[in-house]
């Protein structure tokens, strides 16, 4: 237990400390290196430095790629365990095929998923199979983006996001309580939306010059990759949930005229939110730290598929600059912890109560 | 569930089904049909062909490439499986029997461990192994894997002991018996399950991993996935002989997962849904 101080909170002091010194450059690697305290410096400067645009690319892709996961493997998994619920011939099989991907290593997977989507081969071109034409996308050497914003706005993208997500929240809670939804999220929502638009250009700019970031092509290959390796894993969480739901309640769900669709959507799926909340808590965290695939896959190759977890790597180890290689791993940790403590602290409070 | 035979619905079913386990298959049937390849005829438009003649070759020159990084990956696993998966039973026996004032708050902490991304304690741990002169070798890898390891472990245990009786430790401790004994004699022999879900777990979780790997040892000290990333990382590469590796390195986990898929489920389960 004193081992886990030491290795889990001591060292997270550490790096934050690291984060803000000058440590960095030639006689780095000294066994007692020159080490200067220059405060908040280093994220400054990853913010808003003239070269550190490769890090705000890394940040949107992590972003657009968190939320791509997401979507992929959880909807991917949940739709294959609600197949395999229905108990086909061949069911125990067909679970080993689709997980079998989980028990792989990222290097293992990545290795043999670059060569499938290598440019003029594997997955492009399968359609010669059937007849058609083959593809001709980069999947993985694609420099082409799309949903690109410059980081200029940054804020008031931010802004209309929210206000795009509360609208959304207000719309779909409108047909439980109507009132609390508009009081609470449709307002709310609008006013924030309308306000980033009349006066939007009253906000600071976010860097001193204009800087194009979007979702990279080429991270898309990344992507199917992943959602590959990990949808067995959100499967076989659905399917044990499904297993745990008594046959009774669906038996009396069918009696009361539900389909098989509404079973799923208004039973089974609302019954099996806290595995839903798991999925995403565990996912997210996997694509935060998602390092070892990137790295098989396009490696230090193809910069604009950058993840900041691949950037802390090489700062830190190929480039020797462990202040600014400690000042990402921070800025990961944070984003990670946002979410992680209070699921850590309501499963707390769960075991209390229970 | 009726009887359905040949309806539209059973026929989309069983379609999407083959679908989905083709794409799923897919990756696997590319890496063996690339690594029987003779070098020559890996050509990316007959990529998805099967090969004219069997070249075995692959095979050993992979073998003979990664033995090293092969063994020490098996040392490693080995030591590092064993040391997490007995200190994580003591402290999830402590967790679910031993409570004391504060020990759900201690133990809200230590799964905090499992969570962190590991980038933010990778410097500080580099800094430490160097200091301790056990950087760059396997015992420093070692004991990384079995320090980060415990969270998950003690957390496998701890559900795995809740299910044991209060009671009867209890009785035993009004009979005298100790810590340690109640442990030994109670305890251990009951728990032969979690000590199989939690060391497939743990050997699958550190045969694959990677980022330390890479960071923390030297070339001769490379785990099996920093000497696959080194020989498939090449651009001139012929692809017969990473995918060779790669099948290689997955047997061992593969082999697990088939063999006793079961575990290896329950442990995937607990890692993630607790209570």
């Amino acid at each position: 237990m004193v081992l886990i101080g030491v290795f889990v909170y001591g060292f997270i002091g550490n790096t934050v400390w690291t984060s803000m010194t000058d440590w960095g450059g030639s006689g780095s690697l000294a066994l007692d290196p020159e080490k200067h305290f220059i405060g908040l410096d280093n994220y400054v400067d990853l913010f808003t430095g003239f070269l550190s645009g490769g890090f705000r690319q890394d940040l949107v892709n992590a972003v657009y790629y968190s939320l791509m996961l997401l979507g992929g493997a959880v909807g991917l998994g949940m739709f294959i365990a609600i197949l395999l619920d229905r108990k086909p011939w061949g069911e125990g099989f067909l679970r080993t095929v689709f997980l079998y991907p989980m028990s792989l290593s990222f290097i293992v997977s990545g290795t043999i998923w670059r060569w499938l989507l290598a440019p003029q081969g594997g997955v492009n071109v399968l359609p010669t199979y059937a007849g058609l034409k083959p593809l001709h996308f980069d999947w993985l050497s694609s420099t082409g983006a799309v949903l690109v914003f410059n980081w200029q706005h940054l804020f008031s993208v931010l802004l209309y996001v929210a206000a795009f997500f509360m609208i959304l929240l207000g719309l779909w809670g409108m047909r439980h309580d109507p009132r609390k939804a508009i009081r609470r999220w449709l307002v709310p929502g609008i006013v924030v939306g309308a306000a980033t638009w009349l006066f939007g250009g009253l906000l600071p700019d976010a860097l001193f010059m204009e800087e194009e970031h979007g979702f990279n092509l080429a991270t898309l290959g990344i992507i199917i990759a992943t959602i590959w390796q990990y949808s067995g894993y959100t499967m076989a969480l659905y399917l044990a949930g499904f297993n745990g739901i008594s046959q009774d309640l669906r038996d009396a769900a069918m009696l009361d005229g539900a389909g098989e669709v509404g079973y799923y959507r208004h039973v089974a799926i609302p019954m099996l939110k806290p595995i839903t909340i798991s999925a995403v808590i565990i996912l997210s965290h996997i694509s935060l730290k998602m390092f070892d695939l990137i790295f098989a896959m396009t490696g230090p190759d193809n910069a604009e598929t950058g993840h900041p977890a691949l950037t802390m790597y090489l700062t830190t180890f190929r480039a020797n600059d462990f202040a600014r290689g400690a000042a990402i791993a921070v800025v990961l940790f944070l984003v990670a912890a946002t979410f992680i403590i209070p699921y850590l602290v309501s499963q707390y409070k769960q075991r209390r109560r229970g | 569930m009726t009887a359905r035979k040949f309806s539209p619905g059973s026929v989309l079913l069983y379609g999407t089904l083959a679908l989905l386990a083709l794409f799923f298959l897919m990756p696997a049937y590319m890496a063996v049909v690339t690594a029987l390849k003779l070098p020559a005829d890996i050509s990316l438009p007959t990529a998805w062909e099967f090969p004219e003649t069997l070249n075995w070759a692959s095979f050993s020159q992979a073998i003979d490439l990664l033995r090293p990084a092969f063994v020490n990956s098996i040392i490693l696993t080995l030591s590092a499986t064993a040391g997490s998966t007995v200190l994580g039973s003591l402290n999830g026996y402590v967790f679910a029997k031993w409570k004391f004032k504060g020990s759900e708050v201690v133990f809200t902490l230590f799964l905090f461990g499992m969570f962190i991304p590991y980038q933010v304690i990778l410097i500080p741990l580099f800094q430490t192994l160097r200091a301790m002169h056990l950087y760059g070798g396997l015992p420093g890898l070692i004991l990384a894997h079995v320090v980060y390891g415990l969270p998950i472990t003690s957390l496998i245990f701890r559900n795995f002991y809740a299910q044991i009786p209060t009671a009867l430790i209890e009785s035993a401790r009004l009979d005298g018996a100790g810590f340690f004994s109640i442990y030994l004699r109670i305890v251990f022999p009951l728990s032969v399950p979690g000590f199989v879900v939690t060391s497939l777990w743990q050997f699958t979780q550190i045969w694959n991993e990677f980022l330390w790997g890479i960071c923390l040892t030297r070339h001769a000290d490379n785990p099996i996935t920093v000497g696959l990333a080194q020989l498939a990382g090449g651009q001139a590469v012929s692809w017969n002989l990473p995918m060779a590796g790669s099948i290689m390195a997955a047997v061992p986990v593969l082999a697990i997962y088939i063999f006793l898929g079961r575990y290896f489920i329950r442990g995937l389960l607990a890692g993630s849904v607790k209570e």
